[in-house]
């Protein structure tokens, strides 16, 4: 690219073409999307997508394809899902939820909601985590809240303030499971996992799990896995499982499983994760990349990449399966500001293929034809 | 070729460049003569700024003069309250010293000088050194920094007969600018005088900024225009100094004490056009400084106490609230001493101690303390036409931490030696200069102790530097009366560079010893004065600066040789200035080069050049005694929509009048 020393118009960011060649016009997954964070204050929040029937990696298309949004998709994406037709995409510090036509990433709307965090949908509404409660009831410890968006209008309907600082959700039989961090209020981290009856949208229980909860997901027997940071310091990250005692219709935690989780994907009955974890002495990251098998709660393999290509990965930062082939992705997120790799492995823990992605790859999402 | 096209302008401004050099030597010269010690001229000369020039370069605070030097990139968050700091020949921030009336400011917390603080109102002069100040009687600190800035303030001088002096200025303008201030001199007695100096500073800091993308077939995509918000200051500044001389020597005392609220603008984001950030800072301090020479010795020494006061808040109501106060407190003894074995040949030794500590109430902090100190042996020897500087510095440290254990102490010893020479005696407006110097900078307690992300085990980040350079620098009568050229070639190597390592779990961060950087550059600077007519003089002047400052660290790294972010290939200033009877007109243009904002040299990471033009006109008015002076300035002449730093987006065209009333 020619480097001019006068100033031109400035450009709309453009599409960047990868040839990536892994075809599969058959799969009713069509391709995915990959959301880049990209770093705070930088504005550099990316789209990519992946397509399966011509085998081309397209970066950072939102641009392109809304050229007149101004300042583009936003600063600090956090969470990407489709639910329908749409694509939401949460952008954290651009406080919005930017909802997109899922087929075409043409922009539908958006929804301004102060430090979102998560999207996840029930029964023609799309709930949305935020740091930040509509009313402050304490202005020096605000509660967080989540959102309820009509996918229809993309209105906000309802809300309800949860914990401290909210993180991920999951919704099981009309309760919704919100993860409290209270990451700001270190060392008084929240430690609970907020109960809320869809029925009315209020929160009927806080569970205690642990301190600085992150992420919730639910696997097919309807039992919650429920990681938590630790303090970064003595009391390290974990790995709960919740359950619904017989006869009771209320989650209590029955299991700890002693791994460090940073992010997990489930497929079928497993569960894979990586743990990163920092050690003084050696002044290095150590990272191990496992499985967890939902039925027994054990970890069955401590290295879900097999070709000793994991040595390549600076920062996993991203986990995604793919839902029919089993392949698994892995983003790296190299020093948080620079491009990151996107890798992608079959189910037996080869390397398949890489590709460049924008500033901290991070949340993936399949679109189905 | 518009690039090529470019370069040979700025050539060709140096090079018929012509004058202001002779005339600011002669005022400096006058001056001088009527004070009672002069220091012996370094034997690298260095880039300078003074009173007049300063006035008439648009400039609002110390930073914005800076961009006239070479080698400098100034790093400028825009507005009249947004943080500027300055990096000189590529080696980062916190290479650079700053020095104060001769003693350097400190900020052991993050080791930048936010130069956007210090107001032009009361400095008489700017000058630059690359290296060290080639003066071998100075403080061991002064021997440590990669780069250096020193900074003058209006020293008085009566003429015979004079008891005071007093000076009255007002400015206002763009951004809602309010800005008074006030200085009064006193001659106390034959030997002591005292100075006071007082400003205050209001702004809104709000101005109109632009957005605007067009597709590649030139269709406007959008066009937006917004007005800066939070960007608000509210700052007063107040100085004293008691200055007296002795036979054979002098002494100064100086207090200061800077005040200032101010919003924190912040990026410029999609959704995001305000933000709630506001920062309150003190920074106070008390100096003293004596010097004398008995015989073939001569002593100089320093004291200082300082206390700066940081309050930071954090009231979005879309963010979760913050508010830390930091405090910083340093004290600093120095006693430098110079000893003449022969009239070409001498020595100093220098012993400088400092304490500094920082106090937070944050969650998890430690409470640092930092004793430093540093011994410097030092020795000059000179010839006509061939002089030679050689100096070693020896710095030991050693941090206590509140309830932790103490890390181990530190210590670096760093050399530098610096030469000038005449090669040929028929021409000696000719000299070759060449310095080499190892310095290093500390690691700061935030790089060391900043709750999670500090790492106790770092090492200090080391700065070589080597410099070849020619200096052509001639005196004449007639059209031309001064002309001076300076062209420097540097290779500057940093190794151990402290960056932020990503650790553990996400976005956590630890600081390690990882980075290294190779810097090659050319400095080109050119100054002439022209005299075409009585009482007409024509001052120009020009600054090309080139680098290369590539990333060494990791050929794994898909930034491996990319040029470090924000450091352009090429930039450069060009100034004219024409005085005619009371009538003073100046022009100047600062260029700054495509750079990229990121570590990898990608499309994505691009920013275009910028380039910005100024205008100054200004009369005296002679009123009796006294003496008033009006100046309207217009800065962004052509109203460029740029980006210093990403995101921060800078004014469009703006205004500024001074009025200035002198007796």
């Amino acid at each position: 690219m020619a480097i001019t020393s006068c100033r031109e118009d400035e450009l709309v960011v453009p599409t960047e073409f990868d040839i990536v060649g892994d075809e599969d016009v058959t799969s009713p997954v069509r391709g995915f999307y990959l959301l880049n964070e990209g770093n705070m204050g930088s504005n550099k929040c990316t789209l990519d997508f992946y397509d399966y029937h011509t085998g081309l990696y397209a970066r950072n298309f939102y641009s392109e394809r809304n050229p007149s949004v101004i300042k583009e998709l936003g600063d600090v994406g956090n969470d990407i899902a489709i639910y329908g037709s749409k694509l939401y995409v949460v952008v954290n510090c651009s406080h919005k939820v930017e909802v997109l036509d899922a087929r075409s990433g043409i922009r539908l709307g958006q929804v301004d909601i102060p430090n979102c965090r998560y999207v996840r949908f029930h029964r023609g509404k799309a709930y949305v985590s935020a740091y930040v409660g509509p009313v402050l009831i304490d202005p020096e410890a605000p509660r967080g809240a989540v959102f309820e968006i009509d996918t229809t209008s993309l209105a906000i309907t309802r809300k309800v303030t949860v914990g401290y600082q909210p993180e991920e959700m999951e919704i099981i039989d009309d309760y919704m499971y919100v993860a409290n961090s209270g990451g700001y209020r270190a060392p008084n981290y929240d430690n609970t996992l907020s109960v809320i009856q869809m029925i009315d949208f209020k929160q009927v229980q806080q569970i205690p799990v642990d301190i600085n909860l992150h992420r919730v997901r639910q696997d097919r027997y309807k039992q919650l896995w429920v990681t938590s940071r630790g303090d970064y310091n003595s009391r390290p990250s974990r790995l709960f499982v919740l359950q619904k005692r017989a006869g009771s219709n209320q989650m209590e935690v029955v299991d700890t499983i002693p791994v460090p989780v940073s992010n997990m994907a489930i497929h079928g009955d497993s569960i894979y994760y990586f743990a990163t974890n920092w050690s003084n002495y050696t002044q290095k990251n150590s990272i191990s990349y496992g499985i967890i098998d939902v039925r027994t709660h054990k970890v069955v393999s401590d290295n879900f990449i097999t070709d000793g290509t994991d040595q390549d990965i600076t920062i996993p930062y991203g986990i995604a399966v793919h839902p029919i082939t089993g392949d698994i992705f892995v983003t790296d997120a190299k020093n948080y500001v620079s491009s990151g790799t996107l890798y992608c492995f079959s189910p037996d823990g080869r390397r398949k293929w890489s590709v460049r992605t924008g500033d901290i790859p991070a949340h993936i999402t399949f679109l189905t034809q | 070729m518009i690039q090529r096209l470019y370069i040979f302008t700025l050539l060709c401004c140096l090079a018929f460049a012509a004058g202001a050099q002779s005339l600011e030597d002669t005022l400096e010269l006058r001056e001088i003569s009527v004070t009672a010690y002069r220091r012996p001229p370094e034997i690298i000369a260095p880039q300078r700024l003074n009173g007049e020039q300063l006035e008439r370069l648009n400039s609002n605070s110390v930073a914005d003069a800076l961009r006239y030097f070479s080698g400098v990139q100034v790093k400028d968050y825009g507005g009249v309250g947004g943080i500027k700091t300055v990096n000189i020949r590529s080696m980062g921030t916190n290479h650079t010293g700053v020095v104060y009336d001769g003693i350097e400011l400190g900020n052991a917390q993050n080791g930048q000088i936010d130069l956007g603080q210090f107001s032009l109102d009361n400095i008489e002069e700017i000058s630059l050194y690359n290296g060290q100040k080639s003066q071998i009687l100075q403080p061991a600190k002064d021997f440590g920094s990669a780069g250096s800035i020193y900074l003058r303030t209006r020293t008085p001088r009566f003429a015979p007969g004079e008891t005071y002096h007093a000076r009255g200025t007002v400015r206002t303008g763009s951004f809602d600018l309010i800005n008074p201030s006030a200085l009064v001199e006193l001659r106390l007695s034959e030997s002591v005088n005292a100075s006071l100096s007082a400003e205050w500073l209001n702004s809104s800091g709000k101005y109109k900024f632009r957005y605007r993308r067009v597709n590649p077939a030139g269709e406007l995509a959008y066009d937006t225009t917004a007005t800066r918000q939070n960007g608000d200051i509210n700052a007063t500044r107040l100085e004293f100094g008691l200055n007296g001389t002795l036979h054979g020597g002098e002494w100064h005392f100086k207090a200061y004490n800077y005040n200032s609220e101010r919003g924190v603008p912040g990026a410029i984001v999609n959704n995001v056009w305000r933000r709630g950030e506001r920062i309150w800072d003190t920074n106070s301090f008390a100096q003293a400084n004596y010097s004398q020479s008995f015989g073939r010795f001569t002593t100089l020494n320093n004291v200082k106490y300082a206390f700066y006061r940081t309050h930071y808040v954090n009231n979005d109501d879309k963010q979760v609230k913050i508010d830390n106060l930091y405090r910083q407190r340093e004290i600093y003894l120095s006693s430098a001493n110079e000893y003449k074995i022969t009239r070409q040949w001498h020595v100093a030794l220098s012993y400088d101690f400092q304490w500094n500590d920082l106090q937070a109430d944050m969650y998890d902090f430690s409470r640092p303390t930092r004793f430093t100190n540093m011994v410097s042996l030092a020795t000059a020897y000179s010839r006509p036409r061939f002089k030679v500087q050689g100096s070693v510095l020896a710095t030991f440290i050693h941090d206590e931490l509140e309830g932790k254990e103490s890390p181990g102490n530190r210590h670096n010893f760093t050399p530098a030696v610096t030469m000038s020479l005449v090669p040929l005696s028929c021409a000696r407006e000719l000299s070759l200069r060449l310095f080499y110097k190892r310095s290093f900078r500390m690691p700061t307690f935030n790089d060391l102790y900043y709750a999670d992300m500090g790492n106790s085990r770092l090492e200090p980040e080391i700065a070589t530097q080597y410099n070849l350079g020619v200096v052509y620098d001639r005196r004449f009568s007639g059209l031309l009366s001064a002309l001076n050229i300076n062209a420097d070639v540097y290779y500057n190597r940093i190794t151990n560079k402290i960056v932020a390592y990503p650790k553990g779990q996400q976005f956590r961060w630890t600081m390690l010893n990882l980075g290294k950087v190779d810097i090659r550059g050319i400095d080109i600077s050119a100054a002439a004065t022209l005299n075409p007519a009585d009482q007409l003089y024509v001052t120009l002047r020009g600054q090309y600066t080139y680098q290369r400052a590539i990333d060494i660290t990791n050929p794994a790294d898909n930034y491996y040789r990319h040029q470090i972010p924000y450091i352009p290939h090429h930039s450069g200033s060009a100034v004219a200035n024409i005085q005619w009877r009371q009538w003073g007109l100046n022009y100047s243009f600062i260029y700054v080069g495509s750079r990229y904002n990121q570590q990898e040299n990608i499309r994505y990471n691009y920013t275009q050049p910028w380039y910005t033009s100024d205008v100054s006109i200004s009369r005296d008015f002679p009123i009796g005694a006294a003496n008033l002076r009006a100046l309207l300035e217009v800065n962004n002449l052509l109203s460029q929509d740029y980006d210093v730093i990403l995101n921060y987006p800078m004014p469009k065209r703006n205004f500024r009048i001074t009025l200035r009333i002198e007796i």
